[in-house]
């Protein structure tokens, strides 16, 4: 059995070929919010969406968010999902207070940094291995408003787009990189570095309200068809996107939903990949390897001659204390890719050796395809997860597709 | 002004989008289950997320004698109370037919406690001259089919009972509402085969409290049942007899 929330992991996290998922869609009440501390605890299946209408009114904000607030509370622990503000305020997992988990044997505990702790470290970016999280406590962030400040930098290629991610003037809370993953030569790795933060109250002109409403939700109503998306159209849209956006130097003003949730905005936007669909690749390498490492990841993208239509680059701080938790200090780079033909997985592989061959690891909570090996060689911590894992789960009660295609439950 | 509304059975999926719905208007709310602690969830959760005042306490349907304490107790927490809302029901299962303790069981909850709980708050309302009662029936309660025709009668008797209190109440300003919702994609039909065009409970809910502000008396939820019960309600008996339903 495994818990299946809101099903947004891009690969098989929450699946269970022939197995039985628990759907946590309608566990998702709110139990208790501290207004004057900031401090939430909800059901797990409770999503970000959900939460934000509450908080944001009261001056509240999540520590540390997605690229979807289409997402649990539990799934955000179970991947211990991380934000554009890793490398100052690490993952969602580092400001979970508590969590209730229901283990194998039908017994809730407590697990917390302080109660339980080894358990708590395993279940934080534990794919839902350990049991099912039942609730969640987070302690979350003040804001001033609800809107953020912005500022883009546009990089001619991916030399200057790396020295900018690394430069602590552009730097912000929230910093992170597009990449214009069809340039090539020279141009390869160009791209647009945007750093912003939560506006404080004296950076807003006076007559902007404190609160925002939600743009209307447009809706992709079917599958595009396969060549919807092809070389020359990505091209096309990231050359446009690259001098419009580029272009916007100066500071500007956005709402956090759309600075947060820019995809949340098309309901169904994976609709545009087709019937056949797509993978999103995302890694990290450590920080001494990442310059050589991603470029070499760029590089291999664009003689594949495959088009990514969105790439992104961002940094992360040190490794949490998660046990199986994907970040580490280094840049993590994201790429979606849709499915044409099997070579892609051969691509991909090619990326895996990459990944490995400097120190790097590939994000679970997006992967589909990873070898067993490859994962054992990414997770070095695996061996003292499963010890823990064996310990309140000796059946293996909890697996998932992605368990079973890692082997993760066997042996180290 | 708000309403303050009793919603008995609170915990299924369409009483807790009845009450969110509610809530959303700026509704105060009494929460009625034999489930403390998920009363204990929905209302908490209920009441960070719309601010709306929420009680809640323990009501056993099947449970009559208890029935008019239980009520002077709502009273006693709500003064105002404006409306109730009768969400609770049992399904059974096949084994209903044949074996009669579990068909009493569904008689004893789906009516006899209806009625019960429901004598109390029509002389309430009566009393005050205002207020209004829905009670959740089924499209079950339409006509009597093989596979689950004990629930159907319950139902149906319900939907009688409601028609009759309505015709009492008219003359005292009482609105009386009768829904009949189609299949709801809720724990009680979960997994059941068979099923076709399925409701979400929010829907449900939000055109339960939209039907206070509209004038009919029967709603069927979603509307179309109106007709797919109506065609289901002429088929000649010497047919339906043979039917497979």
């Amino acid at each position: 059995m495994i818990a299946h929330g809101q099903g947004r992991s891009y690969g098989d996290a929450a699946l269970n070929e022939n197995r039985h998922v628990l759907l946590t869609e309608r566990v998702n009440r709110l139990l208790e919010f501290d207004a004057a501390d900031g401090i939430l605890r909800a059901e797990a299946g409770t999503t970000l969406a959900e939460i934000l209408p509450v908080i944001v009114p009261k001056g509240w904000f999540f520590p540390v968010t997605p690229g979807t607030k289409f997402v649990s509370l539990g799934g955000c622990v179970a991947a211990d999902v991380h934000g554009k503000n890793h490398h100052h305020e690490g993952s969602f997992g580092d400001h979970v207070l508590a969590i209730e988990l229901i283990l194998a044997d039908g017994s809730r505990v407590a697990c917390s940094p302080s109660e339980r702790k080894e358990l708590f470290w395993a279940t934080v970016g534990g794919m839902g291995l350990t049991g099912i999280i039942g609730e969640v406590t987070i302690k979350l962030i003040p804001i001033q408003s609800a809107y953020m400040i912005v500022r883009n930098h546009s990089a001619d290629s991916f030399e200057q787009l790396y020295q900018l991610l690394q430069s602590p003037s552009n730097d912000d809370r929230y910093t992170v990189a597009w990449i214009d993953s069809m340039a090539s030569g020279a141009q390869l790795g160009r791209g647009i570095a945007m750093s912003g933060h939560h506006a404080a109250m004296e950076e807003l002109p006076a007559n902007f309200h404190r609160s925002i409403k939600s743009g209307r939700r447009h809706s992709i109503p079917f599958d595009f068809p396969a060549w919807g998306l092809n070389s020359l159209s990505i091209s096309a849209f990231n050359s446009r996107y690259y001098k419009k956006e580029g272009g916007r130097r100066y500071l500007f003003l956005s709402g956090y939903d759309s600075y947060f949730y820019p995809l949340d905005a098309i309901a169904n936007w994976n609709r545009m990949y087709g019937k056949r669909g797509f993978v999103q690749y995302q890694c990290v390498i450590p920080d001494a390897s990442s310059f050589e490492g991603i470029r070499k990841l760029l590089e291999a993208l664009a003689d594949s001659r495959r088009p990514s239509f969105l790439a992104v680059l961002k940094r992360l701080g040190p490794q949490g204390s998660g046990l199986m938790s994907f970040p580490m200090a280094g840049y993590t780079l994201a790429l979606d890719l849709p499915i044409r033909d099997k070579g892609l997985f051969a691509l991909l592989n090619k990326l895996d050796e990459i990944v490995l061959q400097h120190g790097g690891r590939v994000y679970l909570a997006k992967d589909a395809r990873l070898s067993p090996e490859s994962f054992r060689a990414m997770y070095p911590s695996y061996a003292e997860w499963l010890k823990i894992k064996n310990a309140v789960d000796p059946q293996n009660r909890f697996s998932s597709s992605l368990s079973r295609r890692l082997r993760i439950g066997e042996s180290a | 002004m708000s309403h303050s509304v009793l919603i008995l059975g609170a915990t299924s999926a369409i009483a807790r989008a009845t009450a969110v719905a509610f809530a959303k208007g700026g509704a105060a709310l009494f929460l009625a289950s034999r489930d403390e602690e998920e009363l204990q969830r929905i209302a908490a959760d209920i009441r960070l997320r719309y601010g709306v005042v929420v009680n809640h306490g323990l009501f056993d349907a099947e449970a009559t004698d208890t029935h008019v304490s239980f009520f002077n107790s709502v009273v006693a927490a709500m003064p105002n109370l404006s409306g109730v809302v009768l969400a609770f029901g049992y399904l059974g299962d096949q084994q209903a037919a044949r074996d009669f303790k579990v068909g009493a069981k569904v008689i004893a909850c789906n009516f006899t406690g209806a009625a019960s709980i429901l004598s109390h708050c029509a002389n309430h309302f009566e009393t005050l001259q205002s207020g209004f009662i829905i009670g959740i029936s089924s499209v079950a309660g339409d006509r009597g089919r093989q596979s689950n025709y004990v629930y159907g009668a319950a139902k149906g008797a319900l939907s009688l009972y409601l028609q009759g209190l309505r015709n009492r109440l008219y003359k005292s300003g009482v609105r009386v509402i009768t829904i009949k919702p189609g299949f709801v994609d809720t724990a009680m039909t979960y997994g059941l085969p068979g099923l076709f065009l399925v409701a979400s409970p929010q829907s449900i809910g939000e055109r339960i409290v939209a039907a206070l502000g509209k004038s009919a008396d029967v709603v069927y939820l979603p509307w179309f049942w109106r007709y797919i019960m109506l065609i289901i309600k002429n088929i000649p008996e010497f047919i339906f007899k043979r039917m497979k339903l």
